[in-house]
């Protein structure tokens, strides 16, 4: 995963979730037809001041992750193994060292499964490493969960290797 | 709407004149190029060689129209070309369209030239006429004439508003087709679904709709939010979906008159799958709470919700019989995806899928006699079952078929077949029979067919 990507990913996912922190209290009544709010050419800006990664932001963290911050699951399934609980719990520890951050648990499945299946087995698989992270003590209020299914693919093959790649749970701190 | 077609048949036109019928004002569309689908067709069924002449309908004057097809005498041929069509591209007749035939005169619409057709090998005759009525609108008459016989078996007049000049000929093929096959008619449809581009890990998603016919294409979203999963309102006035609009999935109701759209239900979890109850009272949905996903029932008007299933695994989707008492759905409470049928209120929930592999995404026939759903063992393949069961057929045979929809007549699925590697999806339609299997000519890449009921 390319942290200009994920960067992306991250800073769209802030604007929606201040979206729906907006509308929480009280539904808009009538939405204009495709207003666009989560348009994905965002050009996000790192926050990095020359090389150096702000401590704390995303980028930090997915500098120390060095690729825990993804969890990988086998077909069809959303169980936590060893090789998860270790990524997981460096995810904790850095959640640990910044309290104030906030995260989203991204849930993936791969394209050989049917479309509204894989959505909810990713809805499961992201809650499978929320619920892990809070076993491990991280407040489950700083822990959001969205599901993509088979539509944000990452390894783009149709073969085991890029499946295996796909069926996963990303975690992304809020900046 | 059969009682409507008999109604118009037993006003039909002792003279071509008068209008029998007048169809509402069309929505605001976007016309595509006349083709619509294309699609080769291969099939040897007895019913289905029959020599169908369909020349270019007569006018009694040809003066211009404010139909996109230009005068009377065009929208003639038009209309002729369209009714070709449809019968060809469904591979339910060998019908010969108004390129290659005589064009009658206005006075033999009524009075048809038996011994021409007969000997151009012709077995069933279409004729009709086209002319122009009050308020820019046109009026069109349908013949259909047994050849042999020299007999008429059918005929209906529709007058229609400019822009729904295809309705009348989607109709009259719909009139041929019923009475010729014995059938229920389809071809006055549209179908709803999610129009694809660009690259496998950035697809862009927008919401579409077009007829059956692939024709008076338009999209209805931009693609800068993920939507999929549409379907109709069996009125055809709103269309349920899926989008990401907020950054996770909810549910939205699309009002096809007023061009708005609204939050189906407010909630901080994920909703998806959605669908209608066959009288449009109703909308299914599936929501998953810390990870579990169950099914939901609440009024389309918004109101209490009823949750419908309660295991701890996925149970999603979900599809109601014709007549509304009961819902095929999908679950892997058992271990894998399987298909499931309960009462509308949730009780007496059953496995009735035992075919090995999974089954997936059922949907129940608008004749309420199968279900069609996705059968995944190695291929995802479109399957068919009778509701208990029981007879699974395959009907296609491909690396990635899913998500079936049912034609109004409950004859002809659409599914959507992805290709492997490239992952660049596309519609394609199967009749019941497994044989005639084509893939519609949209704009760009396809998923996600949703076929709406006959139109009111």
């Amino acid at each position: 995963m390319t942290s200009p990507r994920t960067i992306r990913t991250a800073i769209l996912l802030l604007a929606s979730s201040a979206a729906l922190a907006a509308c929480a209290s009280k539904a808009p009544k009538q939405l204009p037809p495709d207003p666009g709010a989560n348009v994905s050419t965002n050009t996000a800006q790192e926050p990095v001041q020359g090389n150096t990664i702000t401590p704390g932001s995303q980028a930090d963290f997915v500098a120390q992750m060095m690729g825990q911050d993804t969890i990988y699951f086998d077909t069809d399934r959303y169980n936590i193994d060893s090789a998860d609980m270790t990524a997981l719990q460096a995810q904790a520890q850095w959640l640990a060292q910044y309290p104030g951050k906030r995260a989203t648990v991204e849930g993936h499945a791969d394209e050989r499964g049917t479309r509204e299946y894989n959505l909810a087995l990713g809805e499961r698989r992201a809650n499978a490493a929320k619920n892990y992270l809070v076993s491990v003590g991280i407040d489950a209020a700083r822990l959001s969960t969205v599901s993509y299914g088979k539509e944000r693919p990452v390894a783009l093959g149709s073969d085991e290797a890029s499946w295996a790649k796909n069926r996963r749970a990303v975690t992304i701190t809020i900046d | 709407m059969n009682l409507r077609l008999i109604s118009a048949l037993a006003l039909v036109l002792a003279a071509p004149a008068a209008a029998q019928q007048s169809l509402p004002t069309p929505q605001p569309t976007e016309q595509v190029p006349e083709e619509g689908l294309s699609g080769a067709v291969s099939d040897d069924s007895d019913w289905q060689d029959l020599g169908i002449a369909i020349p270019a309908f007569a006018t009694d004057a040809d003066v211009p129209t404010q139909t996109s097809a230009g005068s009377t005498a065009a929208l003639g041929m038009s209309l002729a070309r369209v009714i070709n069509d449809d019968l060809k591209n469904n591979g339910l007749f060998k019908p010969v369209g108004p390129d290659a035939l005589p064009r009658p005169a206005f006075g033999e619409v009524q009075a048809p030239a038996y011994d021409t057709w007969a000997g151009r090998s012709a077995e069933m005759l279409v004729q009709g006429y086209v002319r122009a009525a009050a308020g820019g609108q046109v009026t069109v008459g349908c013949y259909l004439y047994d050849v042999a016989l020299k007999q008429q078996l059918a005929k209906a007049g529709w007058t229609v508003a400019p822009g729904d000049w295809r309705r009348a000929a989607h109709k009259c093929a719909d009139m041929v087709y019923s009475r010729l096959s014995g059938e229920s008619p389809f071809f006055d449809s549209r179908i709803a679904y999610i129009a694809e581009t660009g690259p496998k890990d950035r697809r862009m998603k927008r919401l579409a709709i077009m007829d059956s016919d692939g024709a008076n294409h338009r999209y209805l979203t931009t693609g800068q939010t993920t939507v999929l999963t549409p379907r109709y309102s069996p009125d055809y006035r709103s269309i349920l979906y899926l989008s990401y609009f907020n950054g996770s999935p909810r549910i939205y109701i699309y009002d096809l008159e007023s061009n708005t759209q609204r939050l189906l239900l407010q909630s901080s979890n994920a909703v998806f799958a959605p669908r209608w109850s066959p009288d449009g009272k109703w909308v299914l949905y599936s929501m998953a709470i810390a990870g579990n996903t169950d099914i939901y029932k609440m009024p389309a008007g918004g109101g209490a919700a009823v949750r419908l299933t309660d295991s701890p695994g996925i149970d999603i989707g979900g599809s109601f019989s014709p007549d509304g008492t009961r819902i095929v759905f999908e679950s892997d409470r058992g271990g894998s995806q399987q298909v499931y049928v309960m009462n509308a209120d949730g009780s007496d929930q059953r496995r009735i899928t035992f075919f090995g592999g999974r089954s997936a995404t059922p949907e129940w026939s608008p004749r309420g006699d199968q279900i069609a759903f996705t059968h995944i063992a190695g291929n995802f393949r479109i399957a068919v079952m009778t509701p208990e069961g029981r007879e699974m057929r395959y009907l296609t045979d491909s690396w990635q078929d899913e998500a079936p929809t049912w034609a109004p007549n409950g004859r002809i699925i659409q599914f959507f077949r992805t290709t492997r590697g490239s992952g660049k999806a596309g519609i394609w339609q199967v009749d019941l029979t497994g044989r005639n299997e084509r893939k519609l000519a949209t704009p760009v890449d396809g998923s996600d067919p949703a076929w709406g009921p006959l139109r009111p």
